[in-house]
């Protein structure tokens, strides 16, 4: 296998991009990539688009023709397949650009993701949501997508693992970080009382526990990294890419505490990378809902079990904090526009790497770890960039 | 709009809480698995019919305000986790009771009650939900 390199990077903005459809996004963030590149585009021989609904969303399938199409790689007939795995779409679609690059079969690829979510109502984009659990079985019972976390949330709560404060601290954490983050769709400062008081989403779970509704669109660009010096003086290492699935309904875990697809994409990724938790400079997590950035900090083995919580609290997760978390605003802040959201954290971390995080910059970068759930943790992809 | 042959080739699970059992090793499973993830090949036509205990306890549970379009008229409502005393976690909504009544641990049992339907003249989906066990 060949090592890989991340070599461009490209995002839109986050939030309700009322005045852009998916195709404006899904090329604007890969016209990014291919110019933070230096490229042309002509190099590319493939492409990889993590989406999560756009047949639900947009009515629109086949979205991998489309994006090919109106990037203009569809002129060059550079073959373009989508990815979906509910909310780790866009980390997966990262792993197969990663796998395809790494294997020989590909020589320049571009990964991106897209999700456009305002194209519906609220009601309609939560079942949307709600259609990554179990369809069957929880779903269609009652449960939705922030219950199934607020059942997690209480669980935690009830044995000792966390308290609401801490668990609400999650998302102090990831607003604090966005007000740094120019793309970021809030870039607003919260307090512990807010998020406790926000109005109840699922109990305990209220609305600033949530990530928001989003569009976007992120991509990268990957090279073998022998070739990556020709094309930017900053490449980064993709040191690991992992990938681990579980049940897809949350009641058949033998524990709803911790995710264990979590633990062991990380375990595989920290072994690829011949590095473990503590060489992590900086992490950024699925916070979809407060209690996932709880669950990921702990899996991942940033913190020991029922330490998280504490951390989040006292602000070592910060940027500038001695363990730096969703220093983007992760999915909470940042937003989460569903298929994008895997790709943009592998921006994020690109930019640590390589040390243009602007007032994100984390001191001394070396390892940066990406951690992606579809799901209550069906499916998980960790990622590790290394900075060379 | 769903076909009607979705929903009645799940009622013996949706109804009855029907699983399944594994021959080879034991583990009960809900819904029902014609493959034991764990013992695999070795289950092939092993699998057997289950009936999941009517009883069990809240394991967790949340209060639910913002609710799908086909539970709107319902909210709050309370869906939670029950752990039945064959040790099997199902997921349901639990009623008859003040969802802020609700506490972990508190005894349950499991009914047949209607769930949704799809919109006025589409099929009405009927399952197990969870009331207190007085």
């Amino acid at each position: 296998m060949r090592e890989v390199a991340v070599i461009g990077v490209g995002m839109t903005k986050f939030g309700e991009l009322w005045d852009s459809s998916f195709r404006d996004i899904g090329l604007k963030a890969g016209m990014l990539a291919i110019e933070d590149a230096g490229l042309s585009g002509d190099e590319i021989d493939g492409m990889f688009i993590g989406n999560m609904a756009s047949g639900r969303f947009i009515d629109q399938h086949h979205i991998g023709a489309l994006i090919a199409d109106y990037s203009g790689m569809a002129s060059n007939h550079v073959p373009a397949t989508r990815v979906e795995a509910g909310g780790a779409s866009g980390g997966m679609a990262f792993r197969q650009g990663v796998m395809a690059v790494a294997s020989g079969m590909h020589d320049m690829v571009i990964v991106g993701g897209a999700e456009k979510m305002t194209d519906v109502d609220d009601p309609s984009s939560n079942a949307i949501i709600d259609s990554t659990a179990d369809q069957q079985w929880e779903s269609s019972m009652g449960a939705t997508m922030a219950s199934l976390h607020a059942m997690i949330a209480k669980r935690c709560i009830h044995e000792g693992m966390a308290t609401r404060e801490e668990i609400a601290a999650v998302s102090v954490n990831s607003h604090a970080n966005a007000v740094d983050n120019p793309n970021a769709q809030f870039r607003r400062a919260t307090k512990i009382e807010s998020v406790i008081r926000s109005s109840a989403v699922a109990e305990p779970l209220g609305m600033f526990d949530c990530a928001p509704i989003s569009d976007g669109a992120a991509a990268v660009v990957l090279c073998p990294l022998e070739d990556a010096k020709k094309h930017t003086d900053k490449p980064v290492k993709v040191a690991a890419v992992s990938q681990a699935s579980d049940t897809l309904a949350l009641f058949q875990r033998n524990s709803i505490l911790s995710f264990a697809a979590t633990r062991v994409a990380a375990e595989r990724a920290y072994a690829r990378a011949g590095i473990s938790a503590k060489d992590v400079s900086v992490a950024e997590v699925h916070d979809n809902y407060t209690i996932s950035g709880i669950l990921a900090a702990q899996d991942l083995g940033l913190f020991k079990k029922g330490e998280a919580g504490k951390a989040f609290l006292e602000g070592v997760t910060l940027t500038g904090g001695k363990m730096p978390i969703n220093t983007s605003g992760g999915l909470k802040a940042q937003g989460h526009p569903i298929g994008a959201t895997g790709v943009a954290q592998i921006v994020e971390l690109t930019h640590q790497m390589r040390g243009t995080a602007d007032k994100r910059q984390i001191a001394k970068p070396r390892y940066g770890l990406a951690q992606n759930v579809g799901g209550t943790g069906s499916a998980v992809t960790v990622s590790i960039l290394e900075a060379i | 709009m769903a076909s009607v042959a979705r929903e009645w080739r799940e009622i013996p699970g949706r109804y009855n809480t029907v699983g399944t059992k594994c021959g080879a090793c034991g583990k009960i499973y809900f819904p029902a698995r014609s493959l034991c993830p764990k013992c695999r090949r070795a289950s092939v036509g092993k699998m057997e019919r289950y009936d999941i205990s009517e009883e069990g306890e809240v394991y967790t549970f949340s209060v639910v305000h913002d609710a799908p379009d086909a539970n709107m008229r319902m909210k709050p409502y309370a869906v939670g986790m029950v752990k039945t005393t064959d040790g099997v976690l199902l997921t349901g909504q639990i009623v008859d009771i003040d969802p802020h009544r609700i506490e972990i641990g508190m005894p349950v049992r499991t009914v047949l009650r209607k769930i949704y339907e799809d919109g006025e003249s589409g099929v009405i989906h009927y399952g197990f939900k969870f009331v207190p066990k007085w």
